[in-house]
């Protein structure tokens, strides 16, 4: 086996003239939590389908689990585990009837079936609940049944596309928990999301903008080693009128509204500091407060899309905090 | 492509069951609207012409005259339902759609008959219904003929001639229908449309649904490869078309009298490849669509029409143009209702029937394999997109 669990070269695929993925390489070491960070429509699940060998790439390579893509796609499917984000259960089936059925389809047999559905049950907190039906469930529950659904076999690696969307709170940081459970058992996790706050709990990382990666590591090597200049928090009256003034500033690296307050990227943080108050100050707009913080992922994501791509459709601003 | 494998078929099996089972709406529409179409059809759907509303204008009012009407209104066919004082009268009691037909008797009808004259007896009919008014005219030239018979003997007799028979006397027999009733000849046409309909409908929407619910992805991830599929979801499906066809049957024999007179094992070979016909034609459907709608409307269009129109469930195919009796022997229906009409009405064994029986099992084979086919070939499709709103 080779190290890295997934090896991607230069994968495309196009859709008629529309470039979904556009050359994209990347690797994931076994056993990591890698996240694969876009808005929706930026080419996330796209990629994840043609690596799971449901979809045939128009261009590269990439083998999973050390198995080509294009070559092997039988061998891929057996040693993987999928979930897409609509929690693909059969909802006139109990939970128990659903773990049994996927079971049998991922061609185990009658014994082992057996002894995973209590791991399952437990895992997804439905103990007790063996007899319901699916479609009773709460979209929590269902999303942890599929998550035990789809690792049922324990394949190698899981990929799990926007596992987390339409989810509440509560349920999305026991999900995580989840996986990383799973990842502490050895399995590599390959999670798509466009909530950038989950993106801390990867190990690795690769932002997608409009087909292409446009910057990769861990949080905290993309935070510091992504972004070099100082990133000002500024509370302000009025801020949607402030964005629109700073953005055409000569000095203003970036800016973004977060809530009721803005952040600015600027070139040095003292004349920055005078600059703002003197441009906002000729507005007649109010600045109550300006901060020095440190660049969140979002603020990392919205400088890598306007200082590498072209404007797309998707805008930065959709990925929800 | 793999090959079946038995544990995945059971799988599937076992899981469409369960899913049919709770479907509370799919398992009506399976058992029960088969039932219910045969009662509907069956009792609405007659072309036997019986009870026709009758005036007569009596000009002669005699005692022949007299026993001329008594021919009429005494079979079932016809109630007489007016006598008028005259011709004028009619008119607008046909057109109102009182009368279906009507019986003109000349003055001096009962003279001229003794005179030895032929006395012209004038029928109206109401000819906006082409085929209830044709049978009609059948029924009074039938009845009139018999009369004018009698009055010739009678005459004879009169004469001194009698025990005179006529000389050629046409003794028509009807065989496998003897009663002629039409529902002996619809029944079965009812039984393979209802089975047609039934099953490609319900199973259209079997691969499609799962396409839109995503687990077909999960599926295709999973160790079973598409003969697994196929076959899981035909079973439970071909197990309960059959159901309801003996059902259906049932109803024939105790509501419409239609019993099965041949071999019922024979039947029972047709139904089967008839009902996987069906299942392959709806599976397939199934494969190539993306919504259940689509799906839906496809498999009532191509399963419907051919069968209720090309298959000579009411009109005979040796009447229709060329070109159309050309299209007709590419519909399964044709074949089936050939073979149940032929089994059910006439006793008629293998040797009868076997191109039929031929004909349904290739047709089976076909549309079963090209629907595991086309899901082996759709593991590689592109996805749908529907604009760029999600990747």
């Amino acid at each position: 086996m080779p190290a890295n669990a997934v090896e991607v070269k230069s994968l495309s695929k196009r859709f008629g003239a529309f470039t979904a993925v556009d050359a994209v390489s990347f690797s994931v070491e076994k056993g990591e939590i890698f996240g694969f960070l876009g808005a929706n429509g930026a080419g996330k699940s796209t990629t994840i389908r043609m690596l799971c060998a449901l979809l045939d790439p128009t261009s590269g390579t990439a083998s999973v689990g050390g198995f080509d893509i294009r070559r092997e796609p039988e061998k891929v499917k057996r040693s993987i585990g999928y979930m897409s984000q609509r929690f693909s259960l059969y909802d006139d089936l109990t939970v128990a009837e659903n773990i049994r059925f996927f079971g049998g389809a991922y061609g185990l047999n009658r014994g082992t079936v057996a002894s995973r559905l209590p791991w399952v049950l437990e895992m997804a907190g439905l103990r007790g609940r063996e007899g319901s039906l699916a479609r009773t469930l709460s979209v929590g529950w269902k999303q942890r049944l599929a998550l035990g659904c789809a690792v049922l076999h324990e394949p190698g690696i899981v990929f799990l596309d926007e596992p987390t969307g339409g989810v509440d709170p509560a349920s999305r940081r026991r999900f995580w928990e989840l996986i990383n459970g799973l990842s502490e058992q050895g399995m590599t996790i390959f999670v798509t999301t466009h909530y950038l706050d989950e993106a801390e709990y990867c190990n690795d990382i690769r932002l997608i903008h409009a087909g292409r990666i446009v910057a990769g590591g861990s949080p905290t090597e993309l935070k510091t080693a992504a972004i070099r200049h100082p990133i000002l928090e500024v509370a302000c009256d009025r801020p949607v009128e402030a964005l629109e003034i700073l953005q055409k500033e000569p000095w203003v690296v970036d800016t973004s509204i977060f809530g009721l307050s803005l952040h600015v990227g600027v070139g040095e943080e003292a004349e920055g500091r005078r600059l703002l108050a003197d441009r906002l100050g000729r507005a007649g707009i109010a600045v109550r407060r300006v901060d020095r913080i440190m660049p969140s992922l979002e603020d990392v994501f919205i400088h890598e899309i306007e200082t590498n791509a072209a404007p797309g459709p998707a805008a930065a601003g959709e990925a929800k905090p | 492509m793999k090959g079946p494998t038995l544990g995945g078929i059971r799988s599937v099996v076992k899981k469409e069951f369960r899913e049919i089972r709770r479907d509370s709406r799919s398992l009506g529409f399976m058992i029960f609207l088969p039932a219910f179409l045969l009662l509907m059809f069956g009792f609405a759907l007659t072309l036997d012409v019986k009870h026709i509303a009758l005036a007569v204008v009596d000009g002669d009012g005699s005692q022949a005259s007299r026993e001329l009407v008594d021919q009429f209104s005494t079979t079932e066919y016809f109630d007489l339902k007016a006598v008028l004082p005259m011709t004028t009268a009619i008119d607008p009691l046909m057109a109102r759609e009182d009368i279906g037909a009507a019986l003109v008797i000349p003055p001096r009808f009962a003279e001229d008959l003794l005179a030895g004259r032929s006395p012209s007896v004038q029928v109206l009919l109401d000819g906006s219904n082409a085929m209830t008014g044709a049978t009609a005219g059948g029924y009074i030239a039938a009845i009139l003929q018999t009369y004018s018979q009698k009055i010739t003997l009678e005459t004879l007799a009169r004469r001194g001639l009698g025990g005179l028979a006529a000389p050629v006397a046409a003794e028509v027999r009807v065989w496998y229908n003897p009663e002629l009733r039409s529902s002996n000849f619809l029944i079965p046409g009812l039984i393979a449309f209802i089975l047609m309909v039934i099953v490609t409908i319900s199973t259209a929407s079997s691969i499609v649904r799962e396409k839109e619910r995503g687990t077909m992805d999960q599926l295709r991830i999973s160790s079973l490869g598409s003969p697994d599929l196929i076959i899981g979801k035909m079973i439970p499906y071909a197990l309960i078309s059959l159901g309801s066809a003996h059902l259906v049957l049932l109803l024939s024999q105790v509501l419409f009298g239609v019993g099965i007179k041949g071999s019922y094992p024979l039947l029972l070979l047709a139904m089967v490849l008839f009902v996987c016909g069906a299942l392959g034609q709806g599976l397939f459907i199934s494969s190539i669509t993306r919504t259940q709608q689509v799906a839906f409307l496809l498999a009532l269009l191509t399963s419907m029409l051919p069968t209720f129109i090309l298959s000579g469930f009411i009109f005979p195919v040796r009447n229709m143009p060329a070109v159309v009796q050309a299209i007709t022997y590419f519909v399964p229906a044709r074949y089936f209702l050939a073979a149940l009409r032929a089994i059910v009405l006439k006793d008629a064994g293998l040797a009868a029937v076997w191109p039929q029986i031929l004909f349904l099992a290739a047709f089976a084979l076909l549309a079963l394999g090209g629907s595991a086919a086309r899901m082996g070939r759709g593991e590689k499709e592109p996805r749908p997109r529907r604009g760029r709103a999600r990747a």
